[in-house]
């Protein structure tokens, strides 16, 4: 069962990658997440990994080649970061229009300007709308899990979608941890070759990504969207089977300490393993307090939510983004509308915080617990908050 | 071989790979280049298309006048979507998940999909050395969302975006020279054609098909609804554009350059060609001097590399 070893999870990442044996890599490097890719082109030099290896010219062709491939009927990978992400945009919801189950690591990075390599997630929540599963990983372990997952979820004939595996920049990507790497047979045993509904070959011509009228937009996304909501049943189903293969448990939503808690927190991502240090301080002096962490953003798990928050009278949401001019943070916004219409919602306060690499320590989750706990009830509150900007 | 321009209608395949039913506009020398294409390359193809008019025209949700397996993705990227069919297509088959059998990968684009916005990814592949063909049809400007000039556009034409008025002359720059741009990628196949002349753009496509490694070909298609001239004038426009040298057919073969179609002693004057078409129109006898003399230059630059380049196996046999 498995190898335990110590490493940096960035080359964690790729030695997952290379056990669920892509067909076709193409990548362009940017920081944070240039690691993996450069990992994943050593294993495939050392004869590792049977695969293609493609230097693409620029992000924009890094995702265009996958789409190729993964057309051809290949199993794809790529990862970027930031700007990488922005400038595979154009191409990021025509991989999803075209059901093509493409896997990518995204090294979450803030977005310049001003230039920053350092992570928040405004790269991801940029292409959030684009018709992609994202998973959230908040250590190492869940990294290499999520990894393998991913392409077992995307390849599934019910999902057929592009995913995104999130790991933060630098918090995640250039820390070393000690984790579990399952074995080639287990993988392969977890994981078949894929099958792709319809691929570019001449013994069976098909053609792909044809112009749509109106009378034929409005079908296609909506299937697109039921594919996208269907692809939550597929998810529990895998992380299921993960349990039962690898005994570990993944959850859209998983709580930590949340048994009679009345206020509880909400992250994503690396933060989450932080928060927990927070929580338990704050469960020794009697504080009912329980943490929420969010792994599965896109298809938004709402009844999971809703079962988490049973009980709960305060919900801190914790954004590492903003959405200028708008709501806040954009979890915390999908939070609010996820719970409008539930009978007992609690009261949600969001803290927009952490960007473009900026360190939360334990001390910082606690001093944003603590502005909730004592608040006085009579001042209006602000949907939300900036933490920690200094001349404020 | 000098037989072989006489039999070749009888080896033109039968088959029609892009089939009648698409929606291109009457007179339409792109539609007609890429049904000459697809012949010369036959069933063993899959073809990668960037958006503009012959994607639109042909990939009408729930039509399709393909019987090549095809993919569209975007605008700029065919190249690289083809990067990725040749590579997938290579590990499938190193794998035994394919049959093993050689499938040809061949982009296509526009001139603005081509030497414009997909000009990174086109370079990117070309100097990767994939298994690729890329076959741009150069109509000359943005025809598909409404005669924008491109890097394509030729000197002088009036174009949407470049239009003719009381301070300006219509497009003031030269056309773009991709092919000697992919000359200079040192890939061992580049050609010009046009879709007047389909023996020899059938001869050229085969011959690239055959290479293993990247090719480039740039085909001259002759646009009516932007050009402006008649439908029925589409096959006598792109042979005018060969017989005043305005787009001469040459092939560079491991860097050895080769007129394909046989030049006039002298050229025809550029104005047998500009007259038929609309876009020209507004254009002066002085504007018309430059554009000659420009393309006289063009060409004697054009006689030059071919009386003097020699082949790579020539350069290093020495
Ligand atoms: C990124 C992007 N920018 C602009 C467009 C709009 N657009 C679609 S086709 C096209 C022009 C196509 O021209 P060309 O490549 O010359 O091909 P043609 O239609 O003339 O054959 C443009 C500008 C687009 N689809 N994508
Ligand atoms: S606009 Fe020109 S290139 Fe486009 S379909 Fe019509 S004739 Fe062909």
């Amino acid at each position: 069962m498995g190898e335990r070893k110590g490493m940096e999870i960035a080359l964690a990442a790729a030695e997952a990658v290379a056990l669920c044996k892509p067909d076709v890599i193409a990548a362009y490097p940017i920081t944070p997440n240039t690691h993996i890719p450069e990992h994943l082109s050593d294993i495939v030099a050392e004869g590792r990994l049977d695969a293609e290896f493609i230097c693409v010219e620029s992000e924009h062709s890094a995702l265009s080649a996958c789409m190729g491939a993964s057309g051809a009927g290949a199993r794809a990978f790529t990862a970027t970061s930031s700007q990488g992400l922005l400038y595979m945009a154009e191409v990021m919801p025509i991989a999803s229009s075209m059901r093509l189950p493409i896997v990518m690591a995204l090294g979450n990075r803030s977005l310049s300007g001003p230039l920053s390599i350092w992570n928040d997630h405004s790269d991801i929540m940029s292409q959030r709308d684009t018709g992609w599963i994202s998973l959230f990983a908040a250590n190492g372990q869940e990294v290499i899990d999520m990894m393998i997952q991913a392409f077992k979820i995307a390849e599934d004939r019910n999902v057929m979608l592009p995913i995104n595996v999130n790991l933060d920049g630098f918090q995640l990507t250039h820390v070393v941890e000690v984790m579990d790497f399952p074995l080639q047979e287990e993988v392969d045993d977890f994981l078949p070759i894929y099958q792709p509904y319809a691929s570019l070959h001449p013994d069976h011509p098909c053609s792909m990504g044809a112009l749509g009228l109106p009378e034929i937009y409005a079908e296609a996304t909506k299937a697109r969207e039921a594919a996208m909501v269907n692809s939550k049943e597929t998810i529990l189903k895998v992380w299921d089977e993960w349990e039962r293969h690898f005994g570990r448990r993944y959850d859209p939503v998983q709580s930590y300490k949340i048994e009679g808690a009345e206020i509880a927190m909400l992250t994503m991502g690396s933060m989450s393993d932080t928060a927990e240090v927070a929580i338990d301080a704050l469960r020794a002096q009697g504080v009912p307090i329980g943490l929420l962490k969010l792994m599965l953003w896109r298809p938004f798990p709402y009844d999971e939510l809703k079962k988490a928050v049973k009980g709960v009278k305060s919900l801190i949401v914790k954004d590492r983004c903003v959405s200028f001019g708008g709501p806040g943070g954009p979890v915390a916004s999908e939070i609010r509308s996820a719970l409008y219409n539930e009978p007992r919602r609690p009261d949600i306060t969001n803290y927009i915080f952490g960007l473009g690499g900026r360190d939360v320590a334990v001390e910082d989750f606690i001093k944003m617990i603590d502005k909730v706990r004592f608040a006085d009830k009579r001042t209006p509150k602000e949907h939300y908050e900036f933490y920690g900007v200094r001349g404020e | 071989m000098g037989n072989f321009d006489l039999y070749a209608p009888k080896l033109v395949d039968r088959e029609e790979y892009f089939s009648p039913g698409h929606r291109a506009c009457q007179g339409c020398g792109e539609a007609l280049a890429v049904r000459l294409m697809c012949k010369a390359l036959g069933k063993d193809t899959v073809i990668i298309n960037a958006t503009g008019c012959m994607e639109v025209v042909s990939s009408l949700y729930p039509t399709t006048a393909w019987k090549l397996p095809w993919i569209h993705v975007a605008f700029p990227n065919a190249a690289a979507v083809g990067s990725g069919v040749e590579a997938g297509l290579k590990a499938l088959r190193r794998k035994g998940r394919i049959p093993d059998r050689d499938v040809k990968a061949v982009a296509m684009g526009g001139d603005g999909g081509t030497l414009d916005i997909g000009i990174q990814a086109l370079s990117g592949a070309m100097e990767r050395g994939h298994d690729l063909l890329y076959v741009c049809f150069d109509n000359e400007a943005y025809m598909n969302t409404g005669i924008q000039r491109s890097s394509a556009t030729p000197f002088g034409a009036s174009t949407t975006t470049a239009p003719p008025g009381a301070v300006s002359m219509g497009n003031k720059t030269w056309k773009k020279n991709l092919p000697e741009i992919m000359v200079a990628h040192n890939i061992p196949y580049v050609a010009t054609a046009c879709n007047s002349y389909p023996l020899d753009f059938i001869n050229k496509v085969q011959k690239a098909k055959a290479i293993k490694g990247p090719s480039y070909i740039h085909c001259l298609s002759v646009c009516p609804t932007g050009w402006r001239s008649p439908s029925e004038t589409c096959i006598k426009m792109g042979r005018l554009a060969v017989e005043t040298g305005v787009f001469p057919l040459y092939e560079v073969e491991n860097g050895k350059y080769n007129m394909t179609v046989s030049m006039p002693e002298t050229l025809r004057p550029i104005e047998d060609y500009i007259k038929h078409q609309g876009r020209f129109r507004h254009l002066s006898p002085e504007q018309i001097r430059i554009f000659q003399d420009r393309t006289n230059l063009e060409y004697k630059k054009l006689l030059d590399k071919i009386e003097h380049s020699r082949s790579w196996d020539e350069i290093s046999a020495e």
